[in-house]
Formats: C-alpha cells, structure tokens, sequence
C-alpha cells in the first residue's frame, strides 16, 4: 500500500512563503485562498521568545471529519490516503469547513482576481466549477498520479511532487509514501522527534512536524 | 504565550444556519408538544402545521445558505456518516407524516413526535459533528440542542394557546420541567466547556447563558408558579402563559443564534513543541 505524507521541518522554515506562492501559481487559487500557509508564531515573553514558521493546511487525515459530516459524499479519501473534493458533487453547505479543526477548507461564492479585471493567465485558468463549493489543498493529486504513472516517484522526482515542496527553498517540505520505510518522509520521521497538529481530535493527519532530532 | 494566529470566529455558518436550528429545533419541538398535549380537531391540526411551516423555514433558509442551491438534492448522498443526511431523510419523513397527522389520520400524531424528535436530535448531531469548532463537538451540546428545541416547542405552544385553548396544568407542568432541564443542561454544558473554548466564545456564550437563565428560565418559572399557584385570575391566565411562553422561546432561540454565529470560534493551531535549533536547551 501507499500512503502519501507530507513533512515540515520547523527547524528548517524561514517563513519565505514560496510554498505558499507556487500553489498559488500551481492551482491557480483566488486572492485570499491559500492552500498552503505559512504560519509565524510567536511564543514566550521577553527575553525568552522563540518563533517558529508553521506550514498549514489540509492533512489529509487518515479519519478526516470534513468526509463524515459530508451530505454530498464530494469529499472523499484515496486508497493512499488523499482527501478529494469532487466539485460536481458538493453544494456548499460549508459544513466540511466547520468540521475541519485545520482551517484548511475554503470557499468562494465570486471570481475574485488579483487586480479586480483577471489578467489574461487568470483569465485563463479560471474554474467556474470551483464557486460556491468546498476547496482545499489536493497534494497536488494530478502531478502525483500522472508522475506515478509515467513511473516517476513523487517526493523525489519534482514532475510528481506537490508543488510546495518543489518550491521550498530550505527543503523544510518532504513528501513521499509513509508505508515504504525506505521512503525519504520515513527515513526522516524515524530519525527526529516529531508531532502532528491537534493529534487528541484523533484525526491522523497525514502531516508531521519535525521539531528535533532523535533523542541518543 | 502564543502569538500565532488566534482563534477567530468561523463564517462559513450564518444566521441563516443558525435559522434553521432555531426554527427547526422550535418547530419540532411544537409538533411533540401538540402530539404530548392531547389536543384533537382543528386546534392539533393549527398546531402541527405551525410545527411543520417552523421546520420548512429552518430548511429554506439552509437552502438559502449553500452555494450550490440548485445541488440541493445531494444532501441525501450520505446517509452513512452524515447527521445532514439524517437531518435531511428525517424532514422528508417528517412532512408527510406531520400532514397525515395534521388530517387526523389515526396513529399518526405519535410517529409525527417521534419523527420531529429525531429531527431536533439529528439537529444537535449535526453541531455536534463539527470537530473544527470547541464549542459545537462538546458532546453536550447534543442534549442542550433537543432540550431547548422541546422548550421553544412548549414555548410556542403556550404562545399560541390563546388561539388553540389546549393547555392544562399538566402541559404548564411539561413545561416547567423542559425550562428547568434545559438550564441545568446548560450549566453542565457550560462547565465542560469553560476550559476548552477560545475567550471570544465563552464571552457570547456567557451573555447567551445570562439571557437564558433570566428571560428563558426564571421568568417563565416565575409565571408558571404564580399560574399554578392561584395568584393569577382565570381570565389573565392564558395572557401570563403566553409571557412565559415568548420568554422561554425567544430566549431559547437568541441562545441557539449566538452558539451558531458568536460563539463558533475554531480553535487555532497549536505546537506540541517548539523547533529545536542548534543546541539543545
């Protein structure tokens, strides 16, 4: 089996923003919709304050609320673990986005654009069939499953890894398959000490945060 | 102390969300009441169908908040794990019997209650299923959401006794007693909550509790005993019961409308550990 998984090295984030920029460009989303997000958090009090830049957005949870609450079944999950939206299918009940406890749901009822008049690429990639209904970070799931059936390996060849991750420019992003322990997402999260954001909803992201390396 | 973004108020679900709960949960309260009340002829049939309009209301205005209206039918795609499947099957169940049982067609009026009640409780599932939102997965808030749907319901039913001339004692008694659970489910509701929900939330719930336990609980309260207690003359009675009725209704209803549109905050992102950089600490 696979199981497809994303990882974010918080000690390696800066907080660029080009993740967050490619899947604009990538998946041509509306001003204000951004599927991967860049966290800045602040934490402590002066003098003792750290920062950490936090990559957001859907898991893709083993056991994703946003599918169960669903009335249309649009929302669904892969055999290899990616959650999908089927835009024919979904009404925009908005539900999916009150269930998800990662913020990672939008919705957009008008063609918004960039400059208000779209500029000829907008203008271009503009999907009707994105208004009014649920959308969300897709892992890239085209890249992957045409990548994979040209025999390529998402997470290792760029022409079928998610976007983001081929944009980081600290290599903070990883995706790759979590069942092959010699997968590159594996390796990592068996080397460093890692979380899952809100694990106590029980949800299973399938996103890891790297936070340190492996205690000796 | 984090400084990341906090949590904010959700704005996928407005009033007209909170519409539907509000009139649904009332309108189905009311067909329980009308089926518990005993009333017959044209005073069972007034209040059955104010019931139903109550909950065709609630739909519309659901309707009136998706983005895809013309979709509106694949809400019955996901009967499995979805309580707006429910929601939905449970309505469409519930019209027909409602207006067999609003005909006077026998055996009706019961699996009318029965239906209605199955309504308000997949109603409260629903929020329930909302995992994004600490105020709405409190499992609590299930009971809270059928109690104060019963209260509006009896609310409604002493509203409008003045036109239909059913209530007893024993319906002034029902309730008495659905006000009274519903505060106590209320404070427990509360109580649970207190720790997990972001300060903006238990802000509007805390008003919302104030209103329900002044207008929602001890006025009727108040009015019920001094009916039952002789203290209000035969002819001022059903004029005091309907007070106490609109209390209990409207209270109900603001609470509902401010769980949904104030208090719906998610709760932010949290790390379960800071990035080690260089060094260990």
């Amino acid at each position: 089996m696979t199981r497809w998984a994303m990882v974010a090295d918080l000690r390696r984030c800066v907080g660029c923003q080009t993740c967050t920029t490619a899947c604009r460009h990538a998946n041509a989303t509306p001003p204000g919709v951004q599927w991967r997000r860049v966290l800045d958090m602040e934490f402590g009090e002066y003098p003792d304050v750290h920062r950490a830049f936090v990559p957001v957005g859907c898991q893709h949870c083993d056991d994703p609320p946003c599918m169960h609450v669903c009335p249309s079944k649009a929302t669904k999950k892969r055999a290899d673990g990616i959650v999908t939206i089927d835009y024919d299918l979904c009404i925009g009940c908005g539900y999916c986005a009150v269930a998800c406890p990662y913020q990672a749901r939008y919705k957009t009822d008008k063609a918004l654009f960039a400059y208000g008049e779209p500029t000829q690429s907008e203008a271009k990639r503009h999907d009707a069939a994105r208004l009014a209904v649920a959308t969300k970070c897709t892992f890239c799931v085209d890249r992957i499953d045409a990548g994979v059936e040209k025999g390529l390996t998402p997470g290792i060849d760029p022409e079928a890894t998610p976007a983001c991750v081929n944009a980081c420019i600290a290599s903070a992003l990883v995706f790759g398959d979590l069942d092959d322990p010699q997968s590159n997402v594996s390796e990592l999260l068996a080397e460093h000490q890692h979380f899952r954001m809100h694990e106590e909803l029980g949800t299973g992201p399938g996103f890891y945060y790297v936070w340190d390396k492996a205690l000796p | 102390m984090s400084f990341g973004p906090a949590p904010w108020q959700q704005t996928n679900w407005d009033w007209r969300a909170a519409g539907n709960f509000i009139c649904g949960g009332a309108g189905a309260g009311l067909i329980v009441l009308a089926a518990l009340s005993g009333a017959v002829g044209a005073a069972f049939t007034g209040l059955v169908l104010a019931g139903l309009a109550l909950v065709g209301l609630g739909l519309f205005c659901v309707w009136l908040e998706i983005g895809r209206p013309l979709r509106a039918l694949h809400v019955f795609f996901n009967p499995r794990t979805s309580w707006m499947t429910r929601e939905a099957f449970t309505a469409t169940l519930l019209f027909p019997v409602g207006l067999a049982a609003a005909a006077a067609v026998p055996g009706c009026a019961g699996v009318a209650a029965v239906l209605a009640l199955a309504f308000v409780y997949c109603q409260g599932r629903m929020l329930q299923g909302a995992k994004g939102i600490p105020a709405w997965r409190e499992p609590l808030l299930t009971p809270l959401i059928v109690t104060t749907g019963l209260a509006e319901g009896a609310g409604l039913f002493f509203l409008t006794e003045p036109l239909h001339a059913t209530g007893t004692q024993a319906m002034l008694a029902i309730f008495g007693t659905l006000v009274l659970v519903r505060m106590l489910v209320w404070f427990a509701y509360r109580r649970r909550l207190a720790a997990a929900a972001a300060p903006g939330a238990n802000l509007a719930l805390d008003r919302a509790g104030r209103m329900l336990q002044i207008a929602g609980t001890l006025v009727p309260l108040a009015l019920i005993a001094a009916i039952v207690g002789g203290a209000v003359s035969a002819a001022q009675t059903p004029l005091i019961a309907a007070i106490a009725g609109l209390a209990a209704t409207a209270a109900g209803a603001y609470t509902k409308y401010a769980i949904v549109t104030r208090a719906g905050f998610n709760q932010g992102f949290a790390l379960a550990h800071l990035p080690v950089r260089g060094v260990r600490p």
